[in-house]
């Protein structure tokens, strides 16, 4: 930031990274990038760089945790030391214990969780940039990496975030508009289902901004599930057209 | 009463399949009477139901179905089994040793001791319990040769092909024996590795390519070009 502080967003309506108010940053998924975990994603949401593993069902360890009726879910959400300016403990802070619950249960609504009781599903999402907004980034390639490990799920999770900077509502906030500006509501969302779970909310907000808030996160999301279907159907589609490619031979 | 789909098409989790007059299959689940996909998989109707043929999926465990696994315990009065499953699977002494099973008499570790690879019969299964294996039948029991590979569980009806046409042409081509594990443990035994590995990486291939039409004539084209390689490296 200069001496004078810096508008967030100028009278036209641009941000300081050049976007436009219902904007989404650039957003790179990929599916299937870990060959020793279960399942696995990665994606590229701005400047966020976030890789998620998945292993399970497979038995609970420890075994006290494991529920008779269901099988249970279970979030890491890490940050490594080296994801931000200033070097972040890798021991788990409040913020990620915190993240890791909300994260759980934005995705558990997706899951069949009844139908491998006694079992345990792990979720380990390590974020190896962070940019503001990493919890919906996490969650996106979360849902991603539960699909391609073959765990049967209602729907594919989206998550984005909208927020408040100098009075205007705004979609998918990044660090410095997330520091500076007013509020900040992260959105999860099923589109088939259209079922929100998760909604949180950072800041300030009238009745009416929030609503628009949400209903814009909502959009983002909605724009994003084309391109997380697509990533997990480019992992398969590959093989498809070599073996077509073969055959025209 | 209408579907959303085409024959054959690839679809992901949560994407409407049909409405109405449809049964929901496989993979497939239904809500306020429409019918969802549950899985990554390529779709079909079949008289009126709807499955989704996943291309990716763990085993679950059903009573009947021949599993391989290995030992991971030896227990005092059986073994546990390690079926690549959710669960562990469970042995019993009794049902290997076909009498009841006499701790001051019978050793287990001598009968299969950890790291054993056994093909086994699920016996029982449900919710409650752990599954329970059998190997009182014949072509059960501990593997003494041949070598092991995995496969994703779902490809392995496409490995047997449609009545046992794929595997039965794998079989012959190589002369190698192939129990096909439901959990995706598949065991080939041949007379030499060369004939083993040939049909391992006939099925690797399947696996690979499971999805696409044709397959059997390439799998068949295959097996013959490396036959005759190794034929021309002979003379």
């Amino acid at each position: 930031m200069n001496d004078k502080q810096e508008k967030l967003i100028d009278k036209k309506g641009i941000r300081l990274d050049g976007r436009k108010a219902d904007e989404l940053r650039p957003l790179k998924l990929e599916v299937g990038v870990l060959p020793n975990a279960d399942g696995s994603a990665y994606v590229e949401h701005g400047k966020n760089k976030i890789l998620v593993g998945v292993f399970g069902p497979r038995e609970m360890h420890p075994k006290h945790l494991s529920r008779p009726d269901r099988m249970v879910l279970r979030c890491r959400y890490h940050m490594a030391p080296f994801s931000v300016q200033e070097r972040k403990s890798p021991a788990p802070s409040r913020r990620e214990v915190e993240l890791s619950k909300v994260i759980r249960e934005s995705l558990e609504p997706a899951l069949f969780l009844e139908l491998y009781p006694r079992t345990g599903i792990d979720v380990f999402i390590e974020v190896l940039q962070a940019d503001g907004g990493t919890r919906c980034a996490s969650i996106t390639a979360a849902a991603l990496a539960l699909a391609d490990s073959g765990i049967p799920m209602r729907d594919l999770v989206v998550a984005c975030a909208a927020g408040k900077i100098e009075d205007t509502v705004v979609l998918d906030l990044y660090d410095a508009e997330d520091k500076l500006g007013a509020a900040d509501v992260p959105v999860a969302y099923m589109p088939n289902l259209n079922a929100i779970t998760l909604l949180q909310m950072d800041g300030t907000l009238t009745p009416e901004e929030f609503e628009k808030a949400v209903s814009m996160a909502t959009d983002g999301c909605k724009q994003i599930y084309p391109m997380q279907k697509e990533a997990l159907k480019t992992k398969y589609m590959h093989i498809k057209e070599e073996t077509q490619e073969e055959t025209e031979e | 009463m209408p579907t959303f789909f085409e024959e054959k098409q690839l679809v992901t989790p949560g994407e409407l399949l049909a409405e109405g007059e449809y049964q929901a299959g496989e993979n497939t689940y239904l809500e306020s009477g429409k019918i969802f996909s549950a899985r990554i998989g390529l779709v079909d109707c079949d008289n009126k139901k709807v499955n989704v043929v996943a291309l990716r999926a763990f085993y679950a465990p059903k009573p009947g179905d021949i599993v391989i696994g290995s030992v991971i315990e030896v227990g005092f009065n059986g073994w546990t089994i390690d079926i690549k499953a959710p669960y562990t699977a469970l042995l019993r002494a009794s049902d290997v040793l076909n009498r009841p099973f006499k701790p001051q008499n019978d050793e287990l570790n001598q009968v299969l001791d950890a790291g054993d690879l056994i093909v086994a019969k699920i016996a029982s299964y449900d919710r409650a319990h752990d599954p329970q294996l059998t190997v009182g039948e014949p072509g059960l029991g501990k593997i003494t040769r041949g070598q092991i590979m995995r496969v994703t569980p779902t490809k392995i009806p496409r490995v047997i092909g449609r009545k046992g046409s794929m595997i039965s042409m794998i079989k012959q081509e190589t002369g190698c024996q192939i129990i096909l594990g439901l959990n995706g443990v598949v065991l080939v035994t041949g007379k030499n590795t060369a004939d083993e590995d040939l049909a391992m990486a006939a099925i690797k291939k399947i696996e690979d390519e499971s999805h696409t039409t044709g397959l059997t004539d390439r799998i068949t084209q295959l097996l013959k070009d490396e036959k005759a390689k190794r034929e021309e490296n002979k003379n």
